[in-house]
């Protein structure tokens, strides 16, 4: 083993049932670096640092450390951070009720007593050795979740710790926190830690990180030095290059934004998981947001419908000022929203495919207003069979239904609200190709009627095929918007990776 | 708003933490309480008397509220301990009557003295604490069964028992009571009744073994990896697992604490009234809760201290004598000042808690 290397991975393979998680993915961190393991949503990123920390058991492959002779096998976190590998969570892992001291130190003594003038002491040194702006005795819920975070740090850290893997640290920080955690990431790479930072913020890896490792899929695609490695290259590995052959993207016949005036209008929208933006949409438009995983691209559709608590800006729909904070506003303001977590937001389970239906329609009108069951029942064949709806009965409970035909299920939901304004969210996400396309000629179909749509879906390509204006977003902001002959797959990756460095 | 990110150097104060300020809430309103009533209405209140009558009769009260504090602190709950005090209380009458067989051959046997039934209704009073709390802990802990479920088929248990034991109440022979019930005067806190008589202030050994009990919890939840493993498991049963605590282990033990402290109340309080009853200590374990949460213990877990709860029962206490001091001598009104004092602390504590989430910038 060379000299500096203080964790080898090599042909890291994972299979769950019918998918390759990781298939013979190497990974090497040395001493006193931070390494950004980059990659798309399913790419790998997770099940490497589960298998790493002893979550799941590895298929094949082996793991070094510096220090151990033979290559080592690991069974739980606990066991992992006595190999020296600490992991931080994007959740805080500790106990809001105890103070800081307690919280660094708490489990760790095998002595059954607690000295808490000594333990203060060296929480202390600790915290003021590593610049860490908090203090002992404070009750850890009362820090904010940055210093929260380099608590949980300083206690990885503080156990002989050679390996820190940081699990998107900086997803609920503003830009002043990020910058104090990457204070704390360049000291501990100046005493010798090496450090594995996921995170899915391109110009945070290219602030912090000396080595990129990206995976695409469950494989390798490589490891690289920062310097060599620009942004768009970056994106290009992490996306696919694959993609550009996709060069029979047909430019659809979509119209391009009416002169009729904007269907609905947003100034300064903001929500408790959403940065301020602006956002505007005509009548028949099919626009679409695009943009990483974890961009703000769902966050911003979600405050637009009031899904998340709105905390702010101006809207108009047809030009009328209008108040829509929660869902039923948007709602009664002709606008509807097919989720992105179907299973969370969208269906209800255990109620019958007609209820599904239903549901929205109903909410409109008041629960002092019930459809009668031969109105539900006639929307319910309705919509089954324009949208052709593989059910057995209206009857069957929407589970039993195939994810394409749940999906199916929910569009129904909005369409027989007559809508003017649609929000689909990731709405072809694990669904089989055909219904994909019936899909995306429906939403051309329903722009055509002068429906305005707003659509999101992780494949540029599906999207450039039906969006005539797309709004790109990158760290939680908008970073620019693309219409025309800009809406091409290179432009896109050149917007989302930054100004094309 | 930025009070987390001042500089680490400045070494001032902490601001105090939620438990702290619970418990600071409680001791001045006990305290406003009861100075409150001596002004108003003197007589009683002015004794001091009447501070050590109120913890003669809650003694075993004030043991059942420390093991529901540490239960309650991990984010559970125990309600059969009404339940089984009362069971203790009346197996430990039944032994010292030489009701039960078994002990009366073994103390036969051995050829020991009768007053050796009160060692081993002691014995028997651990045992039976011990029991419940092991088996109560261990399905809640490692099986994972609802706390609430187990342990209210815990009270049922415990009080099907009683009945079993005995139907009719009984009563200790009263050779055995007055050794039990040895009270310690204490005659520089007595008052002089009208005829011109020192009457010194009197205290029972229950409230001696309840104010051992109230200190070795405070220094257990303080002082030991277990107790702030206790805070740690209520506070983030997931966090607590992560950081390396025996999150199983934890919540097993705060039920066997809380069981064995049941046993102990059942001594005493055997020990206070010298009878054995199927309806004795009904409703403890609602007291014992409203006692708790009273002295600052948050039902959701992860905050609570043993001192609180303490002045909690103290608290409770005194609005009923207060209650009753104030003419109003019908029951209800004992309930319903109760239940309007407790609505009270809740809406208090809440109020205060969720101003200091909005002042701190935490979540």
């Amino acid at each position: 083993m060379q000299e500096d290397i203080v964790l080898t991975m090599r042909g890291i393979c994972k299979y769950f049932p019918g998918v390759t998680a990781l298939n013979r993915v190497d990974f090497t961190l040395r001493r006193g670096e931070i390494h950004a393991l980059m990659g798309e949503n399913g790419a790998g990123k997770s099940t490497l640092i589960k298998v790493l920390t002893g979550v799941y058991p590895m298929d094949a492959g082996e793991i070094r450390v510096d220090g151990i002779e033979n290559p080592i096998v690991i069974h739980s976190p606990q066991e992992a951070a006595g190999f020296g590998i600490s992991t931080v969570y994007q959740e805080i892992t500790l106990c809001p009720n105890l103070t800081v001291a307690e919280n660094m130190f708490i489990g760790r003594s095998p002595k059954k007593s607690v000295n808490w003038k000594s333990m203060e002491k060296r929480a202390g040194e600790i915290l003021e050795n590593l610049g860490i702006p908090a203090r002992p005795k404070q009750q850890l819920g009362r820090c904010s979740i940055a210093v929260q975070q380099m608590v949980a740090i300083a206690r990885a850290v503080d156990t002989d710790c050679k390996v820190l893997i940081l699990d998107e640290p900086t997803s609920s920080l503003d830009d002043r926190e990020v910058e104090m955690l990457f204070g704390l990431m360049r000291e501990l790479k100046a005493r010798g830690v090496g450090i594995i930072f996921v995170t899915h913020f391109l110009e945070q890896v290219y602030a912090v990180s000396d080595r990129i490792t990206v995976l695409r899929n469950g494989e390798l695609v490589g490891e690289y030095e920062v310097e060599k490695l620009p942004q768009v290259a970056l994106v290009e590995k992490m996306i696919g290059k694959d993609l550009e052959d996709l060069s029979s993207i047909q430019k659809s016949e979509v119209q391009a934004a009416s002169e009729t005036g904007d269907l609905y209008e947003a100034k300064g929208l903001s929500s408790s998981e959403a940065e301020a933006f602006d956002f505007h949409i005509a009548k028949g438009e099919v626009n679409g947001f695009t943009g990483l995983l974890g961009s703000g691209r769902s966050e911003s559709v979600r405050a637009i419908f009031g899904a998340d608590p709105v905390t702010g800006g101006a809207i108009r729909v047809n030009g009328k000022a209008v108040k829509i904070t929660k869902p039923l506003d948007a709602m009664k303001n002709g606008i509807g929203y097919l989720p992105e977590d179907r299973k969370r937001d969208g269906i209800i389970a255990d109620l019958s495919v007609r209820d599904n239906i239903i549901l929205a329609l109903q909410v409109i009108k008041g629960m002092r207003h019930p459809l009668s069951r031969a109105q539900a029942e006639a929307f319910a064949d309705e919509y089954i069979k324009a949208l052709s709806i593989k059910t057995a009965s209206p009857d069957t409970p929407i589970r039993s239904l195939s994810g394409g035909n749940q999906q199916k299920v929910i569009l129904a939901r909005w369409l027989l609200t007559h809508p003017q304004y649609l929000i689909l969210d990731e709405p072809t996400r694990g669904i089989d190709v055909g219904t994909k396309t019936e899909i995306q000629k429906l939403v051309l179909k329903l722009s055509e009627e002068g429906m305005g749509i707003t659509f999101i879906s992780s494949e540029i390509e599906e999207m450039l095929r039906t969006c005539s204006r797309l709004i790109v977003m990158r760290d939680r902001h908008i970073a620019g918007e693309l219409t025309g002959e800009e809406l091409s797959q290179e432009q896109v990756m050149r917007t989302i990776a930054g100004g094309g460095e | 708003m930025e009070n987390g990110k001042k500089s680490p150097s400045s070494r001032r104060r902490e601001p105090i933490t939620d438990t702290q300020l619970l418990l600071t809430i409680t001791v001045c309103i006990f305290i406003a309480m009861y100075v409150g009533a001596m002004f108003i209405w003197g007589g009683g209140f002015k004794k001091p008397q009447m501070l050590f009558d109120m913890l003669n009769d809650n003694a075993f009260l004030i043991i059942i509220s420390c093991g529901l504090t540490i239960v309650m602190i991990t984010g559970s709950i125990d309600i059969s301990v009404g339940g089984v005090t009362a069971l203790v209380a009346m197996v430990s009458v039944m032994i010292l009557n030489g009701n039960l067989g078994l002990f009366n051959g073994m103390i036969g046997a051995l050829g020991l003295p009768e007053e050796s039934r009160i060692f081993f209704a002691l014995l028997m009073s651990l045992f039976i604490g011990l029991a419940f709390g092991a088996v109560q802990g261990f399905l809640i802990a490692y099986l994972q069964i609802q706390p609430f479920i187990i342990t209210l088929a815990g009270m049922f248990f415990a009080r099907g028992m009683i009945t079993i034991i005995s139907v009719d109440p009984q009563k200790a022979p009263q050779e055995l009571m007055d050794i039990l019930q040895t009270r310690i005067n204490i005659s520089w806190l007595g008052s002089v009744n009208k005829k011109g008589v020192l009457i010194p202030a009197r205290m029972e050994i229950g409230v001696i073994i309840a104010l051992i009990i109230v200190i070795l919890v405070f220094f257990l939840l303080r002082k030991r990896q277990l107790g702030r493993s206790f805070y740690a498991v209520g506070g983030n049963p997931q966090s607590a697992l992560m950081l390396g605590i025996n999150v199983r282990r934890t919540r097993f033990y705060a039920h066997l604490l809380s069981g064995l402290f049941s046993g102990i109340a059942g001594f005493v309080f055997m020990m206070h009234t010298g009878a054995g009853n199927a309806t004795n200590a009904t409703a403890a374990e609602m007291n014992a809760i409203a006692s708790s949460i009273i002295g600052g213990t948050l039902l959701s877990g992860g905050v609570g201290n043993v001192a609180g709860t303490f002045f909690g029962v103290l608290t409770l206490s005194t609005i009923k004598s207060v209650v009753t001091t104030s003419g109003l001598r019908d029951p209800w009104w004992q309930s319903i000042s109760t239940g309007a004092m407790l609505c009270l602390f809740i809406l208090l504590q809440s109020l205060v808690l969720m101003h200091r989430r909005k002042g701190g910038n935490g979540k």
